[in-house]
């Protein structure tokens, strides 16, 4: 990177500027971490996705006098209290679980840095709108998302069937009740990114707003709003898997990696297993996912990149 | 100044920027910083209009301000013919392209995240309907200009010096074809043997472009070396305006006599001849500026009336214009042969006060 061009640079870099997305892909496959997070990520979500169609077995097929099985290789995680085979429910709940935590995750993030911009940005509204995350923060969070799926669960049920309709109301419910920590964080970002010469410069030239945000204060933002985001799937993984637990969530039989967890910790003193399964593949999960956008954070900082 | 012969580019009439103090719970307003008020001045197509003044005396805010980067107070801006003090973003983005700046940190200046050609390009993605390829054409014509290799088209600022950066600073100015540049302390960041190499890439650019400056800087010699005419700041307000020559030969306002008694010289056999004004006490806030002269409280040459009424910015023959009372009825006191070559440091106003060396 430092040394001067010489000859045959000179023929290279005459020719357009190139897409900015191969550097960033390049600096992502020198990071180690990531990559390792991202085969870990894949092959969790190769497991959910692709498994149930190679693992044919019913999650939900109750086979009563073959409850309580160790592991063999007819039911390589074993049974469970009620003879259902917990191979094919972890699979089962890893869409489910993955699909909340990921959708979750992004709406919460979408409010929180929609918010956080605009109350960084446009100081008149920033007043009202830093007052709204303090109301939402000062909310105990449990009981409102309690009254929330007492109040809507039946009618989206109505609406979309009884499972998209919990979906919906999950992740909405997850979205709307996580994205304050990630505005405030953002909007202290953006209030101090405003100040400095080169958003002065941007208004010179007389960029407006829209594009302002966009092209200069967005990509200065996005460390911190990664950070988030990659501990927003776990929390929103485990306040899905607390919904389920207090009744509220999935129904009961519907399998996700937090009911499992949950189910699983009455028989933790015969069969701990059955908790740690859910619980190491909640925790690669977060993990990687954590390691994946700590490469990313740095493979989209042009200042670390090629280091 | 009215008098000139030729049509001023940009004129300035009470120009006043206050930034709001607030208070208490409420945040009520309880007072301002006056940081510029009621400035005016013009400034004459193809000249360069130097702007002095110690650390936070207004010019920086002087020059955002021009170029309604702020919404200001009160006061009227004229630019090639078009009143913008008081005119919305959206009209006002139509007329950028004649009026650019040039920043002073250009560390600061230049988004980390976004390329050279990201950078020069902005402003013709954002006011010109080139193509793709037309504007990189642009983009390298622009990097000729300024001196920056073509090759460096892909690289990111923190990839450059300081020098390199300011460049790409300028190159993004030039883009639109501006017809008025504020520089705000363009040298101010930079090496003293890059800011010559700056500051001759302004000159040339101005000969070959056409271009009008205006010159924030607190570098006396550089200012002489490039502003046509020169005008001097304190606390808000200009206290003096004149031609080069005659300011720096012939200062009138005890401000400028103590600025330019500053100046290191050069040459040791003057250097011992050189009379420091040593100005004692430190600049007033400007949220609480002194009655009558702002200068007043620091004035070696104070009289009464100083305490009292505001002197008004008034003609002294000619394109002079000083604010004192001092003038004309004492005039003609020369603070030493004062500036020098280019190379020459000048360490800021602000250190010098206090203290009774002579």
């Amino acid at each position: 990177m430092t040394e001067l061009a010489p000859a045959p640079a000179v023929e290279a870099a005459l020719r357009p500027p190139r897409s900015q997305w191969r550097d960033v892909w390049d600096q992502f496959r020198s990071h180690r971490g990531a990559l390792f997070g991202l085969l870990v990520f894949g092959s969790i979500v190769m497991f959910s996705v692709v498994g149930p169609y190679l693992w044919t077995v019913d999650p939900k097929f109750i086979a009563i006098r073959s409850r309580d099985l160790g592991m063999s290789w007819a039911h390589p995680f074993g049974t469970d209290q009620l003879g259902r085979d917990i191979f094919a429910r972890m699979m089962a709940g890893g869409r489910v679980s993955l699909a909340v935590g990921l959708t979750a995750m992004a709406l919460s993030i979408l409010l929180g840095t929609l918010i956080g911009v605009t109350a960084g940005f446009f100081r008149r509204l920033d007043g009202l709108l830093m007052r709204l995350t303090d109301l939402f923060l000062a909310l105990p969070l449990l009981p409102l998302l309690l009254v929330m799926v007492m109040l809507f669960r039946e009618s989206l049920a109505r609406q979309f069937g009884p499972e998209t309709g919990i979906f919906l109301l999950i992740v909405v419910a997850i979205g709307v009740t996580s994205w304050m920590q990630t505005a405030r964080i953002v909007r202290g970002e953006v209030l101090a990114l405003k100040e400095r010469e080169f958003v002065l410069a941007a208004r010179s030239i007389g960029t407006p707003p829209r594009r302002m945000i966009l092209r200069h204060i967005l990509p200065n933002v996005l460390s911190p709003i990664m950070v988030s985001a990659t501990l927003g799937i776990a929390t929103a993984i485990i306040t899905e898997s607390a919904l389920s637990f207090l009744g509220l969530g999935f129904p009961p039989d519907f399998p996700t990696w937090g009911r499992l967890l949950f189910d699983g910790v009455d028989y933790l003193q015969q069969f701990p297993e059955r908790v740690i399964w859910p619980g190491v593949y909640i925790s690669l999960t977060v993990l990687s996912v954590n390691f994946i956008g700590d490469g990313l954070r740095d493979a989209l900082d042009p200042r670390i990149r090629g280091r | 100044m009215a008098e000139a012969a030729r049509q001023p580019l940009v004129a300035v009439r009470g120009l006043k920027m206050y930034f709001p103090i607030t208070a208490g719970l409420l945040r009520r307003r309880v007072g301002d910083v006056k940081a510029v008020d009621d400035v005016s001045f013009d400034i004459r197509a193809g000249e360069t209009l130097g702007l002095v003044g110690e650390s936070g005396c207004g010019k920086s805010t002087c020059g955002r301000a021009i170029l309604r980067l702020y919404d200001i107070t009160a006061g009227s801006i004229r630019i090639d013919g078009d009143e913008i003090a008081r005119m919305g973003q959206t009209a006002l983005r139509r007329l950028r392209p004649k009026m650019q700046m040039v920043f002073q940190d250009p560390q600061a200046s230049l988004n980390p995240r976004m390329t050279v050609a990201g950078i020069i390009g902005e402003p013709l993605a954002e006011h010109t309907p080139m193509t793709q390829a037309e504007r990189l054409e642009r983009i390298y014509g622009l990097m000729d200009a300024v001196g920056l290799n073509r090759n460096f088209a892909n690289r990111y600022p923190h990839e450059f010096s300081g020098g390199q950066r300011q460049r790409i600073g300028i190159a993004r100015a030039l883009a639109l074809n501006p017809k008025f540049i504020v520089c705000d302390e363009p040298i101010a960041a930079l090496d003293v043997s890059i800011q010559a190499q700056v500051v001759n890439l302004l000159e040339e650019l101005q000969a070959r472009f056409g271009l009008t400056y205006l010159f924030i800087s607190h570098d006396l010699s550089m200012v002489r070396h490039i502003a046509t005419r020169v005008a001097v700041m304190y606390l808000g307000r200009i206290v003096e305006i004149a031609d080069r020559d005659a300011l720096y030969s012939a200062p009138l306002h005890p401000y400028t006599q103590a600025l330019l008694s500053a100046v290191p010289e050069p040459d040791p056999d003057y250097e011992g001849q050189r009379r420091r004004i040593i100005l004692t006490g430190d600049v007033p806030s400007p949220a609480r500026p002194p009655e009558g002269c702002r200068f007043s409280t620091r004035c070696p040459t104070v009289l009464d009336i100083c305490r009292r009424v505001a002197p008004e910015l008034s003609t002294r023959g000619g394109d002079r214009a000083v604010a004192c009372h001092l003038h004309p009825a004492t005039a003609q006191q020369t603070a030493g042969r004062t500036g020098g070559p280019m190379a020459a440091v000048w360490e800021p106003a602000g250190q010098i006060q206090q203290g009774e060396h002579r």
